[in-house]
């Protein structure tokens, strides 16, 4: 098949499928090995997590490669373009199943746990006031202020956004140096927000009572910040990738998708932490 | 190095079994996928009848209840997950490419991944028969509090599904972006095939919903292990939750087995009918309204959970109103036809079951919308004869009609007709005896997913599974055909069907070339 310019790139056969498929699948069964408490699973989980580690930087290391080499015509170009934003609209589902879930029992289930017969007969004495653990688990815990680490973090995250932004600008002005420091800003900043949500998970265990364990209010809010936690994670890393490409060069005004993927990503999950803020911390 | 790199193909490809675990090609891998559903079909099968083995007579005889319940689960899931879902995704991966005039999907590796994720997930789904306590014995929808229960073959089941999303998500990213970005000039987006479009709409609505399953799964992960109390009430959760998770996912994904089943309904009519397919336009916007009107209609899988009146009777006319635009399609199908001059080899045949047991399961359908009738049916044998008119005489039959109309230029060689033939009558046959009397078992209160029963339910049930019997020797038969045709088929003619205006048929030779589109064709005009 071509791949000369003009032509749509057609890789070569690859053998890095097939290693993904043997980490992924080591890396489930070492999980349900782990969570069942047999002994070896986290070996296992393990092997899977470097397995798909050294696929992943086999994968895209392949794809920079071939971009930088001038592979990708504008049609390829658009293609990345189409199924990045199609990834992010599955990830905004993903953390729908959660947010339905939050709204499903503040407004729905808990208030019927305290209505009508379930409420005298069953729970008598139950006020369905949000937060809660519900009217059956024993914890009594302070629910997460939102005006204290959230705030700063919120102010981060947004923050992170305008550094990201400056240096897209950078970038597209061919101001390197800027390109590079801004990169690195924002870098500083998803690490700094991690650290400081670290800080606030440790907050809550150790001096709120506030765990996974905690009802209703626990589940949401540890599922929900995790679940936006470990986006972070992986958008500061992809930012990471990026920094570095920058600094060796890669990237030009006119084609630079790498670069765009990762700052739609990253946008994606500010938009996440800000609906997290309004509805998981403060309302 | 351009001109290297085009001699690679023909002199470095992997060969044996590593060409096919690293091919980037998208026929390569519509063929690994069609077999594996092929495989997956067998062994859910197998299943199946040993369900309507133990199903035969009243009483326990065969197996135990437990194991029962885990062969209904799992006979569902990897029904529809393993066999019609993989099936239409090779069908999509090998006619889109032809059918829009692109070289290849837009991303091969990753089309590479999208199929070599499915093995993993059969291992876990399969392996949990063997773990501790079996596999999950929940049912495919896997509802809570029941999955909380379960031992580890659970967690197997979960983790299978997350990689199966992951494999469907992917793919459908992919088939999206070869759709919209991988046309040739003058393929506009209203010129596309109709298999096309419906893949387009199936692939938004599996972006859209695998998450949510995903989503579901995991919860029902956290509170089996970590505490959490989403689907429990003394934390503040609630068990209907989970199924309104489920069926937020669960409705889209009935859609999901259709849709492609409709494109390629849509595909084998007109060609039978030698006539161009009737309000094409109308069939798009039929399908696009499907696809919206999926997603706001899941609660009527729990008109039994106790929900307000207001919300019964909204799901109960919003599930009505999909009987519109499906309406439209069974219109246009048969308005096709009308005045054609029409032959019926095997693919109509099999396009004429679908229209006629299709339209049966829409009507059965619209019988369970009805809340106060649904109320009754709940969870009946009426429910299981439903949902296999809709999924096996639809979506089964579509991809056997997809099989053996596209078979000739897949692979150049001809099917036996009079055995395909024997095929679809064998099918058909024996389909009917299977499913119709479960209408009357579940009309008369036989509930599913329980292995005995009240004894007036036993002649009946006699019937159903003599007829189950009958419909998998009869998919037997299709490997017999199938294999005959690959082995000693007679050589296919460059344009077997007469009435076929798509470009996989117009613009290349029979059989495809392994590479496509090399250059795309110009439709300008
Ligand atoms: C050979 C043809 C088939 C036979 C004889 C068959 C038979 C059965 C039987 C006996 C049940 C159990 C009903 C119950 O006790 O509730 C069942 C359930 C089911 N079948 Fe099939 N089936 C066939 C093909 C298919 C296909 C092709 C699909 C495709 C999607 C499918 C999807 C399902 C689903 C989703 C369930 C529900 C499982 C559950 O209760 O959780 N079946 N089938
Ligand atoms: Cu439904």
């Amino acid at each position: 098949m071509s791949s000369q310019s003009g032509g749509y790139y057609l890789p070569e056969p690859s053998h890095w499928p097939i290693i993904g498929s043997i980490g992924l699948f080591l890396m489930a069964f070492g999980a349900v090995l782990t969570i069942n408490t047999v002994s070896g699973g986290g070996y296992v989980l393990l092997a899977g997590a470097l397995v798909m580690v050294y696929m992943l930087f086999g994968w895209f290391g392949t794809v920079i490669r071939e971009s930088e080499s001038g592979k990708y015509n504008k049609q390829v170009d658009l293609s990345f373009r189409w199924s990045m934003g199609w990834f992010i609209f599955s990830e905004v589902m993903f953390f729908g199943a959660f947010f339905g879930a939050l709204f499903y029992m503040r407004v729905l289930s808990i208030p019927w746990l305290a209505e009508g017969d379930t409420g005298s007969l069953l729970w008598s004495g139950f006020s369905a006031a949000w937060p809660t653990a519900g009217p059956g688990v024993a914890s009594k815990f302070t629910p997460m202020g939102a005006w204290g680490l959230p705030a700063i973090n919120t102010a981060l995250l947004l923050t992170s956004g305008v550094t990201l932004t400056i240096a897209h600008w950078a970038l597209l002005k061919g101001q390197r140096t800027k390109l590079n420091v801004f990169m690195f800003l924002t870098i500083a900043l998803g690490v700094t927000f991690l650290a400081l949500q670290a800080e606030e998970y440790m907050h809550a265990y150790t001096e709120l009572d506030l765990t996974l364990e905690s009802g209703a209010y626990g589940a949401t809010f540890y599922m929900l910040t995790g679940f936006h936690g470990f986006h972070v994670t992986i958008g500061t890393i992809m930012l990471i990738v990026i920094w570095l490409r920058g600094i060796r060069g890669h990237f030009k005004p006119e084609t630079h998708f790498g670069f765009e993927g990762v700052a739609w990503y990253w946008h994606f999950v500010d938009v996440v932490w800000l609906g997290l803020f309004i509805l998981v911390y403060w309302l | 190095m351009e001109a290297a790199h085009d001699h690679n193909h023909d002199h470095h490809e992997p060969t044996g079994i590593m060409r096919y675990v690293t091919t980037t090609n998208h026929k390569d891998i519509g063929s690994m996928y069609l077999w594996f559903s092929f495989m997956m079909f067998l062994v859910g099968g197998v299943m199946a009848l040993v369900i309507r083995a133990e199903l035969f007579q009243p009483g326990l005889q065969v197996v135990e209840p437990e194991f029962f319940n885990q062969m209904t689960t799992l006979h569902g899931l990897i029904m529809v997950f393993g066999a019609i879902m993989p099936a239409f995704v090779g069908f999509a991966n090998w006619q889109i490419p032809m059918m829009i005039g692109a070289p290849d999907m837009a991303f091969p590796r990753m089309n590479n991944w999208s199929f070599w994720l499915l093995p993993p997930a059969g291992i876990l789904l399969m392996g949990s028969l063997l773990a501790p306590g079996g596999a999950g014995g929940v049912g495919w929808t896997m509802y809570a509090p029941l999955t909380i229960q379960q031992g580890m073959g659970m967690d197997m089941m979960i983790f299978a599904i997350h990689i199966l999303g992951m494999s469907s998500i992917m793919g459908s990213i992919n088939i999206i972006t070869t759709i919209l970005n991988m046309r040739a000039p003058g393929m506009t987006m209203m010129k596309m095939p109709l298999f096309v479009w419906t893949w387009l709409i199936t692939a938004y609505l599996l972006v859209a919903s695998m998450p949510v399953l995903a989503g579901a799964v995991t919860m029902t992960l956290t509170d089996r292990h970590f505490g959490t109390h989403f689907f429990n009430a003394a934390g503040g959760g609630d068990p209907v939750l989970y199924q309104h998770i489920f069926w937020f996912f669960g409705h889209p994904e009935v859609y999901i087995i259709a849709i492609p089943a409709f494109g390629v309904i849509s595909e084998v009519i007109p060609t039978f009918s030698r006539k161009p397919l009737f309000g094409y336009a109308s069939m798009v916007y039929a399908t696009g309204s499907i696809a919206i009107l999926s997603f706001l209609v899941w609660a009527h899988h729990m008109y039994t959970v106790g929900m307000p009146v207001e919300a019964q009777l909204y799901y109960m006319f919003a599930t009505m109103l999909i009987a519109i635009p499906t309406g439209v399609k069974v219109f246009n199908w048969v308005a096709t036809m009308w005045k054609g001059s029409m032959s019926f080899e095997t693919p109509m045949l099999f396009a004429q079951g679908f229209l006629f047991l299709f339209t049966i399961g829409g009507f059965t359908g619209i019988v369970l919308a009805v809340t106060p009738i649904d109320i009754q049916l709940h969870d009946t044998y009426y429910v299981v004869a439903h949902f296999h008119y809709v999924m096996v005489a639809g979506a089964l039959f579509a991809a056997f009609a997809g099989v053996y109309y596209w078979l000739p230029k897949w692979i150049g060689k001809m099917y036996d007709e009079r055995l395909g033939k024997i095929h679809f009558w064998l099918s058909l046959t024996f389909f009917n005896v299977t499913f119709f009397v479960q209408h009357f078992l579940g009309l008369a209160g036989m509930p599913r997913r329980i292995p005995d029963y009240a004894l007036q339910f036993a002649d009946w049930n006699m019937v159903s599974s003599i007829g189950a019997f009958g419909f998998g020797l009869s998919q037997v038969f299709f490997l017999y055909v199938l294999l005959k045709a690959i082995r000693s088929g007679e050589k296919a003619p460059e344009m077997p069907w007469e009435g076929a205006t798509t470009l996989e048929w117009t613009h290349l030779p029979t059989p495809a070339p392994y590479h496509s589109f090399e250059t795309p064709p110009d439709l300008r005009s």
